[in-house]
């Protein structure tokens, strides 16, 4: 949807050719008793989504800046004015270079992953054998597979005792390293679960782009004697780059919002707290602290931000080789 | 869509080289040839294909095991029967018929109510006449870029206030003003000759009757679309009925999940856990393979400049 922010066509309706007259003086006959009437079906039609659109989406991003200045306990009908103590808390304490670490890596691995592992996956499917369709859809299910069951299923995998990968492991005579107990363990778990739900996705996006390459401009290639690894290194990359900008920002914008599988495979969020975990778990945690919750989500708002506003700078700018 | 041909007929070459260079393409079954479509085509796409079923399986399969055939040393691959023990424990430890009735409800009136919402807005925006439209669809534009994760907290603050917590209607209600829909219906709609609308407006028919007799039966796929990727969406539905839920009562299926986990810690309760996330997973696995291409298309959407 990223992309098609900035080429979106204008909102006006098609005017059709009227059968006399100039157009616009056509146009003007035809609407203007109307104007009054369609502006209340435009309210009667778009109000109750816009509504609920401003009150459960809009409204949250401002009363998370009001609480965020709060000393408050979640559940407490009493609250302390503080200003930006709770910021300072944050990007002053241990938290806030564990918590922006911890995003920071999951973030850059989870995108480098699922895209590099995504385009390697469209390019087999892109080839010319049978059942591609099937291995297309194939991949693309984890994405839209319930990511509490999934996670789930790959902690058991992991499991230290009694997991297939520690028994795998002992094949080999090594021993499973606790998954689930060792911080640093547990976010390389959870990175791959990750990657194995999401990376099917940019492999559907990523195969799309490369059927939609142009067929004369590859194939002029091949007859120049370009074999197939040059042809992929200096013709399908450049050309994928507005895919590959698309799944970036997609990919940089989901993970950032990564949820289901961290609570569920590591509840504590040792060694796996982002910022939106952060945020959950002290608000909803054992600590109830909403207006330093608050304050995080106010960061990692101001950090989807940033991102967004520097996408539509740069779609400004892209290159466009088609 | 054809995948280009490595080797095109060139009447330029001289003919020797031709020949040379024709040579797998004679004889597609030719050892070089066999080989290299399975180690370029086949070998990547069944590992790949094997890595996401075989979680999957196991899951399947671990869900009919006994205890003692979980908490082994030696890996047993295929259960010893298939006995639905796990499945009763599962159901009665938590009640997971309720979950299930709480996330069949909440998805079917949230995805219906979204829906509604979304070819209203969508039509509105596209064929009636209002001041402020573009920055209207801009507000929806930058709505789809906030995550609902960083709403939570406002939105319990709210919803407990008005006393949703625990209540069906405080699971639906935050998110049913829809952005996506509305967006994606809206791009569907603009493509709609304007011609069909206007000779209905000439014979008479209103707004009302456009949008249902014209416009809603000629984009029947696009919103089978959107309907799909709602209804994924609100069955997967996770972090908002975790916060605003505690009571079983009204869980929906993966908070019920969690609770489930929380009940079966210890390694013996692996396999009520698949059972488990069986149940969780294998509806929505069922819609994804009848109706694949629609999801696929829907949550892949806006990829490629079309």
């Amino acid at each position: 949807m990223t992309r098609q922010l900035a080429s979106t066509p204008s909102t006006s309706p098609p005017v059709p050719p009227g059968p006399s007259g100039t157009p616009g003086e056509l146009r003007r006959r035809r609407w203007s008793g109307r104007s009054r009437r369609d502006f209340f079906v435009f309210l009667a039609l778009a109000l109750p989504n816009l509504l609920l659109i401003a009150v459960f989406t809009y409204r949250p991003l401002i009363s998370n800046i009001y609480y965020s200045t709060l000393d408050w306990t979640l559940g407490s009908a009493s609250a302390t004015v503080v200003g930006i103590e709770n910021y300072v808390t944050f990007f002053t304490s241990d938290d806030a270079s564990k918590v922006l670490g911890t995003t920071a890596v999951f973030t850059l691995v989870t995108v480098g992953g699922s895209m590099i592992l995504g385009l390697l996956i469209a390019l087999a499917l892109n080839s010319r054998v049978r059942g591609t369709t099937f291995a297309r859809s194939a991949v693309f299910a984890p994405y839209v597979l319930s990511g509490v069951g999934v996670g789930l299923v790959w902690l058991f995998i992991f499991d230290p005792g009694y997991g297939v990968l520690a028994w795998i492991l002992r094949g080999i005579g090594q021993q499973s390293p606790q998954w689930i107990n060792d911080p640093q363990l547990s976010l390389v778990m959870v990175i791959l679960v990750y990657v194995w739900k999401n990376l099917g996705y940019c492999a559907v996006v990523y195969l799309a782009g490369l059927q939609s390459l142009p067929q004369d401009v590859m194939e002029a290639a091949a007859l120049d004697g370009a074999n197939g690894f040059k042809r992929f290194l200096s013709m399908s990359i450049p050309l994928l780059s507005p895919t590959t900008f698309f799944l970036l920002i997609t990919t940089l914008l989901s993970s950032l919002q990564a949820f289901d599988l961290i609570r569920i495979m590591t509840p504590l969020g040792a060694g796996t707290s982002t910022l939106i975990y952060e945020a959950y778990l002290q608000a909803f945690g054992a600590f109830n602290r909403a207006g330093y919750s608050a304050a995080i989500s106010v960061v990692l708002f101001a950090i989807l931000l940033v991102i967004t506003v520097l996408q539509l700078r740069f779609v400004e700018r892209k290159v466009h080789y088609s | 869509m054809s995948s280009l041909s490595p080797v095109n007929p060139d009447p330029t070459l001289p003919p020797v080289a031709e020949k040379e260079a024709f040579v797998p393409r004679d004889r597609p079954f030719s050892l070089p040839n066999l080989m290299r479509t399975i180690a370029g085509g086949y070998i990547p796409l069944i590992l790949a294909t094997l890595v996401v079923f075989l979680p999957l399986l196991w899951m399947i399969l671990s869900s009919f095991k006994q205890p003692g055939e979980i908490i082994t040393m030696d890996l047993k691959i295929l259960p010893e029967s298939l006995n639905f023990q796990n499945y009763n424990i599962a159901m009665t430890t938590v009640p997971f018929a309720q979950f299930f009735i709480n996330s069949t409800i909440v998805t079917v009136v949230g995805a219906t109510v979204k829906v509604l919402l979304a070819i209203l807005t969508a039509y509105a925006l596209v064929f009636v006449r209002f001041p402020f439209k573009n920055i209207i669809f801009m507000l929806i534009l930058v709505a789809l870029m906030v995550p609902p994760q960083v709403s939570i907290l406002p939105n319990y603050i709210l919803i407990a206030g008005m006393g949703g917590k625990n209540t069906l209607w405080g699971i639906i209600l935050p998110g049913l003003g829809t952005a996506f829909g509305t967006f994606l219906l809206r791009q569907h709609f603009m493509t709609l000759p304007a011609s069909i609308l206007e000779s209905a407006e000439i014979d008479g028919a209103g707004h009302w009757r456009r949008l249902w007799q014209i416009v809603v039966p000629v984009s029947v796929p696009s919103i089978a679309t959107v309907a799909l990727v709602t209804v994924v969406s609100e069955w997967n539905e996770y972090i908002w009925p975790l916060i605003i839920t505690d009571r079983p009562e009204t869980m929906t299926l993966p908070v019920g999940l969690t609770l489930l986990q929380n009940s079966e810690s210890n390694a013996s309760g692996w396999g009520i856990l698949m059972a488990g996330a069986v149940l969780v997973i294998v509806p929505i696995l069922v819609v994804f393979a009848a109706l694949q291409r629609y999801i696929v298309a829907g949550l892949t959407q806006g990829s490629v400049t079309g």
